[in-house]
């Protein structure tokens, strides 16, 4: 199995997670060779998760722009609203053909904790959630959600109380509890074997949009954009371009107040290689080599580093990393509302923006593929302070 | 390469007990308080200190250290500091065996070469990553060994033994550090029933001393360890004590 990508990946955990992480490994190969998981994975994907989710070409929004056509993957149609539930079903599959009893998870914006909540509740397991305080605070339905699905979620009030000390404190409860717990992390982030396992169920995604794109315009799109926090959905569409060099791979990070500012959380324009949460990757971080506190108005996009995989393909070049600020990305939330009657998550919003700056210099007949990796109910509350806050300012 | 560690362990042998390894987080309560705590350990007649980095995202640690990791983190203190303070310590405890205990991202971030001169120069004997293993540690171990510097494995309770060997292969002046338990540092008030038996088949098998920590706050936990290891590691009981601000008076180890 591949744990390294180029300088970034590997597994850079304590002794006690090793043993864990070969039993993962060992259970995530045997399962791929099992044609009965597959099928069980994709049925679930299509009976429950309700897959496969449209395109969508946003007509008014493009014609407003007066460029190129943004088509819209719709992963906000999922079951529990966002891409996160591909992945924790897959991981939850795994967890039952291992033989362990109990699910934890971390949780940014609460979409990732919501979508574990969810399977566990579907398979009868117990499960708990780990969120950062303020995240609780600012993504309050999403906490009722897992609770009304059977969940206990922890509030951590520790560090930055965002998701890398949610991330801390599962990976407390997973050493002490390896034996029958399964660690479903939300993202590409994370120790081997887990930053190809998660892109390999997010892949879903991407394969479907290129058969999606080839079967209603007869083409490949120009571009495939996601954002990228952690990138578990820029890797799910990237997989399924990665081998068409004429797609052009566009990450959008978490530009926050500007980079100048210092507070963001974009990782790859932003940080340096650094070590974090069980991987190589590149991170924010002081000169002395201790995390920084992150800043979005996006808390799904709150992480200082990002997966491996992503940060490979930065060097290689094969995919390129932008940034849009709280200020864009809600600008880009307000306009496919009005536009389009759909509301985005404010992550989502980060790689609409991108869109809606590249559109209107490219020709009409060029596609831009977006992918909507979530709904924006969640976030309702937050735009409205955030837009509070903004008009005090002025 | 120095001998320290080993000659620790040696030592401590000849006079029919356990090597006493202890862990204190660098910069709690303060920087200074730090440096009179490992003068009165040394005093107290500790073999081997571990020089705690504090790291702002410890989550191999429990309560207690981690309070102390941020506390100190609060007060600015870095790497830097770490290093400069074990500097100190050489010059007045000549035999004391010195290890670095940290994250990876700390030495990594500083850049493994420049990290490797530095240690060296302030007689660091040893580094422990906490989050390097076996898998990953020979970038590490390939600028620490020219300088001189050993490496500590860490040991958990699902540790195969086949797997012990091969951390133990190739490491001189060091020893094993047997994790008591699965989890987080901290004190625990009763050690596992299966742990003497693990320190026995652990022993059968390593080239270097064995010790043991995790959870070890008393004189009656260390005692017992010691019949089935080389040394025991107390980390967490002293840097509670140290945030009382109690000194260590009244002796290291209730």
């Amino acid at each position: 199995m591949n744990t390294h990508y180029g300088r970034f990946g590997g597994q850079y955990v304590a002794e006690t997670l090793m043993a864990p992480l070969k039993e993962l490994e060992a259970a995530y190969e045997s399962a791929g060779n099992d044609p009965a998981f597959r099928r069980e994975f994709e049925e679930i994907l299509r009976d429950y998760v309700g897959r496969e989710s449209p395109i969508t070409y946003a007509r008014r929004l493009s014609d407003h722009l007066g460029g190129a056509r943004i088509i819209l993957k719709r992963e906000d149609l999922n079951h529990t609203g966002a891409h996160k539930v591909n992945n924790t079903v897959g991981q939850a599959l795994l967890a039952r053909r291992m033989g362990k009893r109990r699910l934890i998870a971390e949780t940014g914006a609460g979409m990732h904790g919501v979508a574990t909540a969810t399977v566990a509740a579907l398979f009868g397991m117990p499960c708990e959630v780990y969120m950062g305080a303020i995240d609780v605070e600012r993504q309050s339905p999403n906490v009722e959600r897992m609770k009304m699905l059977g969940a206990k979620v922890h509030a951590v009030t520790e560090g930055s109380a965002t998701l890398k000390d949610a991330m801390n404190e599962a990976l407390r409860d997973w050493v002490t509890n390896c034996d029958d717990t399964f660690y479903v992390i939300g993202t590409v982030a994370g120790p081997a074997p887990y930053p190809q396992m998660v892109r390999d169920f997010q892949s879903v995604i991407g394969v479907e949009a290129r058969r999606q794109c080839l079967e209603k315009y007869g083409r490949l799109p120009d571009q495939a954009i996601a954002c990228v926090g952690g990138g578990s959905n820029a890797m799910g569409l990237f997989a399924g371009f990665i081998d068409d060099p004429s797609v052009r791979l566009v990450g959008v990070e978490a530009g926050g107040k500007g980079l100048a500012s210092g507070e963001h959380a974009a990782s790859i324009n932003g940080g340096r290689i650094g070590v974090l949460h069980g991987s190589k990757t590149m991170l924010l971080q002081t000169a002395d080599g201790n995390v920084i506190d992150t800043y979005s108005v996006s808390a799904g996009l709150d992480y200082p580093g990002v997966g491996p995989e992503h940060c490979h393909l930065h060097d290689t070049g094969r995919a390129e990393y932008s940034v849009i600020n709280d200020d864009e990305a809600v600008a880009a939330f307000d306009a496919l509302c009005r536009f389009e009657g759909i509301i985005p998550a404010l992550e989502s919003s980060h790689a609409l923006a991108e869109a809606i700056k590249r559109a209107p210099s490219l020709p009409k007949d060029a596609l831009l593929l977006v992918n909507l990796s979530g709904r924006g109910d969640k976030d309702m509350e937050n735009v409205m302070r955030y837009k509070a806050g903004a008009k005090k300012a002025d | 390469m120095s001998r320290r560690i080993e000659e620790s362990f040696a030592k401590a042998k000849a006079e029919g007990r356990g090597a006493f390894v202890a862990y204190l987080t660098i910069g709690y309560p303060t920087l200074a308080k730090s440096e009179a705590a490992a003068d009165a350990l040394v005093a107290g007649g500790v073999d081997v200190l571990e020089l705690g980095v504090p790291f702002s995202d410890p989550f191999a640690d429990g309560g207690v250290i981690r309070a102390a990791a941020y506390e100190a983190l609060r007060q600015g203190v870095t790497i830097d500091d770490v290093i400069a303070l074990a500097g100190r310590l050489r010059a007045k405890h000549p035999a004391t065996g010195l290890v670095l205990f940290t994250y990876y991202n700390l030495v990594f971030s500083k850049g493994l070469e420049s990290f490797a001169e530095a240690a060296a120069a302030a007689g660091i004997d040893a580094v422990l990553a906490v989050d390097l293993p076996l898998e990953e540690r020979e970038e590490l171990l390939s600028v620490l060994r020219p300088k001189g510097i050993g490496y500590i494995p860490l040991i958990a309770p699902n540790t195969p033994l086949e797997r012990v060997a091969d951390s133990a292969n190739g490491l001189e002046n060091s020893f094993l550090y047997i994790i008591t338990v699965k989890g987080t540092t901290g004190e625990r008030k009763e050690l596992p029933p299966d742990l003497l038996g693990r320190l026995d088949a652990i022993r059968a098998v390593s080239p270097l001393p064995v010790a043991a920590g995790f959870g070890i706050s008393t004189r009656a936990q260390a005692e017992a360890v010691s019949a089935h290891a080389d040394g025991f590691i107390v980390g967490s009981a002293l840097v509670k004590r140290l945030g009382a601000e109690d000194e260590l008076k009244g002796g290291l180890l209730p």
